[in-house]
């Protein structure tokens, strides 16, 4: 069982490591916000005396890094399922539940290391981090909403048999998860309808976890953050390992 | 000798039209068993339920005495299979293929070693280990398929259409390998094929399915014997007459197509 595990989780981490295009592609759409949004709405933010504006999306990029490579990464299921491989999973002799495992924390540790990187160019783009000490905890918080967004796409992933819905999930998923989490406005000022639809986005509580960690200021209590993303993970793996386990060819 | 496969009056309906329509038979554990029938017959949808990749509507399969439907895991501890049509991780190169699926069913390590530079020595392909998938011709990863389905060295082996697009050197190699492994290990073979000879030397005993239903079984010899022909292949056109079927494209297909004007990631 562990080590079908660890082969699932390898696997992913093979993959992602080899596909120098997917690592450069993928880092495209996170640098053009930073700088587009950064320092084109920055001197608007400072007049409107919020301060530093790629300061403060800075944590809401790198957690947009998350949620769409753990999702893509959830949804590399069905193009297992086109090209074969994931017959292969589904007949050997480990439960399911490892190989759906397996996949999420591999599909986890890509999209956090590409958090990462993005967490990196934007030092690079001009971000100061608050405190260094706070660097560490920020990756823990950057795997748990990775975690989270894995298994959510395996869920999704499972339960689609081609990439017909793909636009769907694009574009009724991924995006409104994205936009509506306060990555780009602070919810402490947005209308309270707004903020009402973020509370239910579980990216708002990473999101906020990582500026409270990475530039010392948040809207929520860290407790409700960690409590949530940990909550709401164990809910979509558990969903998720269901929904793969019955997964026919 | 016991039944190793028990299958009794299986059904599988895709929205109302019924696949495989109440089907039984059975294969003695140690034997060499043909399941045969034109395209769209049944084969493959009969292989998935027995392999618990789909749920049948209604019947019972026993698996090396388990129920694929009860117990998947136990069921799936019993068998090896050779799919029809790719399987393999395609950015993965050809021996960590080989080393996932050992991992996956727990071939011990010095064990796994051997058997991959034999198997791999069967198909041709040792010098080709460290390539990736994605660059080997439909014929090599065909090989490489079939050496990964007989890694493992289980009770029983599925073999969909395993000689598909394979030379005769490589078929040959194939079913000699097949045979050594029946005739030392007493693992139970269970394979579809289309081309009759291969059924008629190496099948011990032979299913023929047409729209659904099995429609005769017994040895070549038998079959022959029962429609007057001379050959396997006479007898197979007899029973399920000369018309070309017709299998209509899953949506598995129209997702390859799909796929490929969309191109990967």
């Amino acid at each position: 069982m562990n080590n079908a595990i660890y082969v699932m989780w390898l696997r992913e981490v093979k993959r992602f490591i080899r596909s120098k295009s997917r690592i450069v592609g993928s880092l495209g759409q996170p640098i053009l916000f930073l700088v587009a949004l950064g320092y084109g709405l920055g001197p608007v933010f400072q007049k409107a005396g919020q301060g530093n504006y790629l300061e403060f999306i800075a944590p809401g990029i790198i957690g947009m890094a998350i949620i769409f490579s753990a999702i893509f990464n959830g949804m590399q299921v069905i193009w297992d399922r086109q090209f074969g491989f994931l017959k292969e999973t589904m007949v050997a002799p480990v439960s399911r539940l490892a190989i759906m495992f397996g996949r999420t924390i591999g599909g986890a540790t890509v999209a956090s290391a590409q958090g990462v990187l993005v967490l990196f160019i934007a030092v690079l783009a001009g971000f100061r981090v608050a405190s260094w000490t706070g660097i560490l905890p920020a990756v823990i918080i950057m795997l748990l909403i990775a975690l989270l967004f894995s298994a959510l796409g395996i869920m999704v992933a499972s339960l689609l048999k081609d990439m017909q819905g793909f636009q769907l999930i694009m574009n009724f998923l991924i995006m409104p998860l994205f936009f509506l989490s306060g990555a780009l406005f602070p919810l402490n000022s947005a209308p309270s309808a707004l903020l009402l639809v973020a509370r239910f986005d579980p990216l708002s509580y990473g999101v906020d976890a990582l500026r409270y960690f990475l530039i010392g200021t948040s809207t929520f209590s860290l407790t409700l953050d960690v409590g949530v993303l940990l909550g709401v993970s164990a809910l979509f793996l558990a969903l998720g390992s269901y929904f793969f386990s019955i997964i026919e060819i | 000798m016991a039944n190793i496969i028990e299958v009794r009056n299986l059904t599988k309906k895709f929205d109302d039209t019924a696949v495989v329509n109440d089907i039984s038979f059975s294969v003695e554990e140690g034997g060499i068993f043909a399941f045969l029938g034109p395209n769209g017959a049944g084969k493959s949808t009969t292989i998935k339920m027995l392999t618990t990749l789909l749920r049948p509507t209604s019947g019972t399969i026993s698996i090396n005495g388990f129920n694929p439907v009860v117990d998947p895991d136990a069921a799936r501890h019993s068998f090896g299979i050779v799919f029809q049509d790719p399987s393999l991780d395609e950015d993965l190169t050809a021996l960590e293929n080989l080393q996932l699926h050992g991992a996956l069913y727990s071939v011990p390590k010095n064990t796994l070693a051997k058997r991959i530079a034999e198997l791999l020595a069967l198909v041709e392909l040792a010098d080709r280990k460290n390539d990736f998938i994605r660059d080997f011709s439909g014929g090599m990863k065909r090989r490489l398929e079939i050496a990964r389905g007989l890694l493992h060295h289980p009770k029983i082996i599925f073999l969909d259409e395993p000689t598909l697009g394979l030379d005769p050197q490589t078929r040959n190699h194939l079913w000699n390998y097949v045979r050594k492994l029946n005739a030392d290990e007493g693992i139970t073979v269970f394979f579809t094929t289309h081309y009759m000879e291969e059924a008629s030397q190496i099948a011990r005993h032979i299913a023929i399915i047409d729209n659904g239903t099995i429609i005769a079984q017994g040895t070549s010899a038998d079959l022959q014997k029962e429609t007057g022909t001379a050959s396997l292949e006479e007898a197979f056109l007899k029973l399920t007459g000369n018309v070309i079927r017709d299998e209509s494209g899953s949506s598995l297909d129209r997702m390859r197509t799909h796929g490929r004007r969309w191109g990967r990631r």
